[in-house]
């Protein structure tokens, strides 16, 4: 079976296509012959050359769905596309808050199913998806046996993302139909959580803190730190669910996905949950005071030792160098 | 106002996982403990529906009629339970489980259907989209707060770069993260009530379902092989005699970050 026409959902910002949507048109490069993106929004017309770049050749363009949430105008719009015979053999769909609702809607919709969590695929007559299980200890590999199109949603940077030099796409409206009450939720303000410094998930130094760090205000030794060593602080789902940071810290499967230079796990034990986030840094570097901890399995120096002591001496350190 | 919650019963986490040779799927023939994802929503239906003529409906599906998580959740006060459990579910993926899911929702006609974003063992996340899609219902997913006002939900949900504020008309399907509240721990009054509270269990065709809809014979997706993953190498694990931060220092010097 071969994979002629690969479909990818594009998302963008004021910024442009983010990350994940390039990664996945350059790896739809590898995996088919035809590439082509869809999205929706006001500004397609000004990101239509980068992701012509990054391969796609057609841009289906959902247009304005107004303050309405993506999932259901959005699947509603690619299965039109695809009722009218306009079928692709694969559809790759960033793991993202609106590429999974998308495809959750899409997959009742098309009655197919999805692979969710993937982080690799394997080309052949029928593509292979891994899938990290417990904490990234194993690989799990999953194949759709049923008809296509096939859904797959992909984790960010399961793959790296490079132009192709492609030409300008074109531009071909695809509206929405009319999805009745499933279109129902409409977002009616958004709020942009500040922070100072890289962000997260491109920083090659990342500092992170969790529940060993005891109390909420500790939290400020990461922060400095992650100031001192010019990279992010980010945070294990425990203390973000705690309320001591937003969620825009979160490390981990419901949270981002980093692979710095350098990842530096203080007071983290190593949840399955935060180590699918952070496995794939270069360098890990734990502090925890349990030396049984998960974390030291992975790490490649690990300090057993209390965070209170090592972390405002590493601090010290670093500050009696500049 | 008539909420259900999905809740999943799910082999102990803390437990060593295992795996069924034949299938590659997780083992899930022992003793089933409520998901902790879902005691977040639990604990968000029960504040939400605590009024007169209010009730909170569990739903699951399980094998071997499993009932130990269900009643955990009967035990902080939801009032009643349907529970699908049938041998031809085994293997089902995560459209097969929403069919499911839905047809048994269907039966209570709620206002509002609450979920985790994601279950703890399987982690597909898209089971209550699914859901809503299968039963025509608007969906609010990633919630960090949840009110209801009149016939509308209003939420505030997550995003890359902080939270939306979002509003729908009920009846709506949202998904809540953990942290969203703090739920609650059954009481021992709970815990005794809860033994003699309704579960209603149901079968496939108790729903009007297909067998070849669910189950290994529905799911058109297979787990291939299972392998350990590359494994990093072993670092080196010293205790801290107070040269823990020096060694972190020569650490990232080595590495030319400092």
């Amino acid at each position: 079976m071969a994979h002629d026409k690969i479909w990818v959902l594009a998302e963008y910002t004021d910024a442009g296509p983010t990350t994940p949507t390039l990664e996945l048109l350059t790896e739809a490069r590898a995996l088919g012959s035809t590439v082509e993106a869809i999205t929706w929004g006001t500004g397609t017309a000004s990101v239509a050359a980068a992701l012509g770049d990054y391969g796609a050749t057609t841009v289906y363009d959902v247009g304005d769905i107004g303050s309405a949430l993506p999932g259901a105008p959005v699947s509603g719009a690619i299965a039109a596309l695809i009722d009218g015979g306009n079928r692709p053999d694969i559809l790759l769909v960033p793991a993202s808050y609106d590429g999974r609702d998308v495809a959750g809607r899409l997959s009742v919709k098309l009655d197919r199913p999805v692979l969710t969590n993937v982080t690799g695929l394997v080309a052949g007559d029928d593509v292979r998806t891994q899938h990290p299980l417990f904490g990234g200890t194993m690989i799990a590999s999953a194949r759709f046996t049923g008809e296509g199109p096939h859904i797959f949603v992909i984790r960010a940077k399961s793959f790296a993302a490079e132009p192709g030099g492609g030409a300008a796409p074109s531009v071909v409206g695809a509206a929405a139909p009319d999805t009745g009450a499933t279109n129902g939720a409409q977002v009616k303000d958004r709020h942009a959580e500040e922070r100072s410094g890289p962000k997260l998930d491109e920083a090659s130094v990342v500092v992170s803190g969790g529940r060993g760090l005891g109390a909420a205000e500790n939290y400020a030794l990461i922060e400095e730190l992650a100031k001192l060593l010019g990279g992010a602080a980010g945070a294990s789902r425990a203390i973000v669910d705690a309320g001591w940071v937003p969620y825009s810290h979160q490390v981990g499967q419901t949270g981002k996905t980093v692979k710095p230079t350098v990842y530096l796990a203080c007071g983290i034990s190593g949840a399955t949950q935060h180590m699918v986030g952070m496995k794939g840094s270069k360098n890990i570097v734990a502090v925890n005071k349990d030396q049984d901890a998960p974390i030291f399995s992975i790490a490649d120096l690990g300090i057993v030792g209390d965070v209170h002591k090592v972390l405002p001496a590493l601090i010290e350190a670093l500050k009696s160098r500049s | 106002m008539n909420v259900v919650v999905c809740v999943k019963q799910i082999p102990d986490p803390a437990a060593p996982p295992s795996l069924r040779p034949d299938t590659h799927t997780l083992d899930r023939s022992g003793k089933l403990i409520m998901d902790d994802s879902d005691s977040y929503g639990v604990e968000m239906a029960l504040q939400l529906a605590g009024g007169e003529g209010d009730e909170v409906t569990l739903v699951s599906m399980a094998p071997n009629g499993e009932t130990s998580g269900l009643r955990t959740a009967l035990a902080m006060g939801a009032a009643k339970a349907i529970l699908i459990s049938d041998d031809a579910l085994a293997g089902s993926d995560a459209l097969g489980t929403a069919k499911v899911l839905a047809a048994a929702i269907k039966r209570v006609s709620p206002d509002l259907v609450i979920a985790a974003t994601e279950s703890t063992d399987g982690y597909t996340g898209t089971v209550p989209v699914q859901v809503a899609e299968l039963l025509g219902l608007p969906s609010i997913t990633f919630a960090k707060s949840v009110a209801i006002d009149g016939t509308t939900v209003k939420v505030e949900r997550q995003t890359e770069a902080g939270y939306d504020e979002v509003e729908s008309p009920l009846p709506a399907v949202v998904t809540v993260t953990a942290g969203v509240v703090e739920p609650r721990y059954p009481s021992f009054k709970g815990i005794m009530a809860a033994k003699s509270k309704p579960v209603e269990v149901l079968s496939v065709s108790d729903l009007g379902l297909e067998a070849s809809q669910v189950g290994s014979v529905g799911a058109r997706q297979e787990i291939t092989d299972v392998s350990a993953a590359e494994s990093r190498g072993s670092g080196e694990i010293v205790v801290d005699d107070g040269d823990g931060a020096q060694r972190i220092v020569s650490f990232l010097e080595q590495l030319k970050v400092i």
